[in-house]
């Protein structure tokens, strides 16, 4: 199993990349002890998005469906966690209602996929789609502000977001600051290893074979809508995981963290990060959520300025995106002076071998 | 004993009838060819035994069983295995992968590696395992779809033009590939125009033409007959 951590579908491997993500994560576990509880917090809600992010990339990257609907399934199980919490009497059942409104998520995932992969859909057409539903979600949440709109307990509220629902919480343990930001770590690192092992393996050459050529593909035996839908299933439930984490974290949801600028967040994070890779992906994914927050601080609409311009940018120059291309430089750089120093130590010992004879 | 029968089968495309009323016996074990001129629906009627269209009318049964409604990665699993016309390959992907996702259903681990270095060296890739299939040459393009196609190890194996493009030392080698493999039981449906080819490797040719059979039969009744010489052939060509 572990044989499939590293693999042609993923870019670091060998003992230095491991020993890198190692130290990385060493970091990431003790930093809650240097830093003050403001900024641990702040680091836990931009690691939400990491997992919307790392399903995008899937879906997009290794299985060439461009998704438009992250936020939609990020606003289902938003909300899906929203209205177990209140319904459920929050305490431990948060966990429950986390793990629901997830899969809540994936069976909608499911049925739109089943949908439009069935149905044929492919290519721009499917980020159409998906975008249409996602505007269709966020324009109905929208208009739910009177007391009507309710299930049971939980009033959805309109644009004044849905609220009062608990954190997640263990007993009478609350899972806040660091105890949230740890849980995201875990988490973090547990759904980058399983997509490592998923892309590296049968299942992941298969998809991104049927990405490469669907009708190759199916030559080969293969029913690709399966793999397709598989696809999207994971991908937009780890959307619907960073929608309930989101809920949990801010206790209130509203129908913005759904609309068009939030739904093309995540296409800028990846296609900047680098669409082909998890690695390229996480590591950009985090260093734009470092940024875009910073700059929230001061202007919103700066920020929201810059990822457009990022956005073009990688259009422009690095289709790849910045930071897989950026990796592929360094690692071809680190390979070409490797190669450098060996032919001298060759040279020498060649040299060395005519002397003796 | 057929392994393929395609019965009574039509194409067509609004007002264009790419095949009329066509049927078509493939036996178990032999090399057949089907030959035509250009517009004569051979390519046409080899997507319709393979799924990519629907039939307007017919059916097309494989080993004694209608497959006519079934679509094309089922038909694989039944026994076919198919090289497209041009070069269909995952370019993106190293060669090496390229195979691997043909042989993964069916092999695994060290015998999954041990086949997938026989092929690499049957259709002399071996060098270019670690390269992306879009770099191979367009020559080298159709032997590794060749190597995709024989890795599911089918019953029937279906060639569209497998030469296309080919100089002709790896046309010969093409060949002598195929009649190695009918050697070893598989049947081939080979679609080609070099008649040289045809010549190399066919057992029975059907003459395919305005989208009906216009004649059947072994090679050498095939290039004794005046008609199809003078649609297709040449003259000189049948003597």
């Amino acid at each position: 199993m572990l044989k499939l951590l590293d693999g042609p579908q993923t870019l670091g491997r060998g003992k230095i990349f491991w020993s890198c993500f190692l130290a990385v994560l060493a970091g990431a576990l003790i930093y809650p002890l240097f830093a003050d509880s403001y900024d641990v917090g702040n680091f836990a809600y931009f690691l939400i998005w990491i997992f919307m992010a790392l399903g995008l990339c899937l879906m997009w990257g290794y299985g060439g469906m461009l998704s438009f609907g992250q936020t939609f399934f990020f606003g289902i199980a938003g909300y899906g966690y929203g209205v177990l919490a209140i319904n459920m009497g929050g305490g431990t059942t948060t966990i429950a209602a986390l793990v629901l409104s997830v899969v809540i998520a994936m069976i909608a995932a499911g049925i739109l996929g089943y949908f439009m992969i069935w149905g044929g859909i492919s290519g721009i057409f499917f980020g159409i789609v998906t975008l249409s539903a996602t505007l269709v979600l966020a324009f109905f949440l929208g208009q739910t502000a009177g007391p009507e709109w309710h299930i049971g307990s939980a009033r959805l509220n309109g644009f004044n977001g849905m609220k009062g629902m608990d954190p997640l919480t263990v007993g009478s343990f609350d899972i806040e600051g660091s105890a949230l930001y740890y849980v995201m770590i875990a988490l973090i690192v547990i759904v980058y290893i399983a997509l490592r092992m998923l892309v590296n393996s049968s299942v992941g050459n298969v998809i991104v074979a049927t990405r490469e050529n669907p009708q190759r593909a199916e030559m080969l035996g293969y029913d690709v809508r399966k793999y397709q839908l598989l696809t999207f299933v994971i991908g937009s439930g780890l959307a619907g995981l960073s929608g309930a984490l989101y809920t949990s974290w801010g206790q209130f949801i509203t129908p913005s963290s759904i609309g068009l600028p939030a739904a093309a967040m995540p296409i800028v994070w990846v296609a900047f990060s680098g669409r082909n890779d998890l690695t390229a992906t996480l590591v950009g994914s985090f260093l734009l959520l470092f940024g875009f927050q910073t700059i929230t601080v001061y202007s919103q609409q700066a920020a929201l300025v810059l990822m457009g311009a990022l956005l073009l940018a990688t259009v422009m120059l690095a289709p790849q995106g910045f930071v897989l291309g950026i990796g592929k430089l360094v690692v071809d750089r680190w390979n070409r002076r490797r190669r450098r120093d060996e032919v001298p130590a060759l040279a020498d010992t060649s040299r060395l071998q005519s002397d003796e004879t | 004993m057929a392994l393929v029968d395609v019965k009574g089968v039509s194409k067509r495309f609004g007002g264009l009838t790419a095949v009329s009323e066509v049927d078509l016996t493939v036996n178990a074990g032999e090399v057949h060819c089907l030959i035509g001129p250009n517009g004569a629906g051979k390519s046409t009627l080899f997507k319709l035994i393979v799924g990519l269209y629907p039939p307007t009318t017919g059916s097309i049964f494989f080993d004694s069983i209608d497959i006519t409604a079934e679509r094309p990665y089922a038909r694989v699993q039944r026994g076919m295995s198919i090289k497209m016309q041009a070069p269909s390959v995952f370019r993106e992907l190293p060669v090496r992968q390229n195979i691997q996702v043909a042989l993964q259903e069916r092999l695994s681990g060290a015998e999954c590696v041990a086949e997938e270095e026989r092929l690499l060296t049957l259709l002399n890739l071996a060098d270019d395992g670690g390269k992306l299939a879009g770099a191979l040459s367009h020559g080298q393009q159709q032997w590794l779809e060749i190597g995709m196609a024989l890795a599911l190890q089918p019953q029937l194996l279906l060639l569209d033009e497998p030469t296309a493009g080919m100089s002709p030392e790896e046309t010969h080698k093409t060949g002598e590939l195929i009649k190695s493999f009918n050697a070893e039981g598989m049947t081939v449906l080979v679609v080609e125009h070099d008649m040289a080819f045809v010549r190399q490797v066919a057992q029975r040719v059907t003459v395919l033409h305005l989208g009906k059979i216009f004649a059947r039969g072994s090679l050498e009744a095939i290039l004794e007959d005046e008609k199809v010489a003078e649609i297709y052939l040449g003259k000189t060509h049948a003597h």
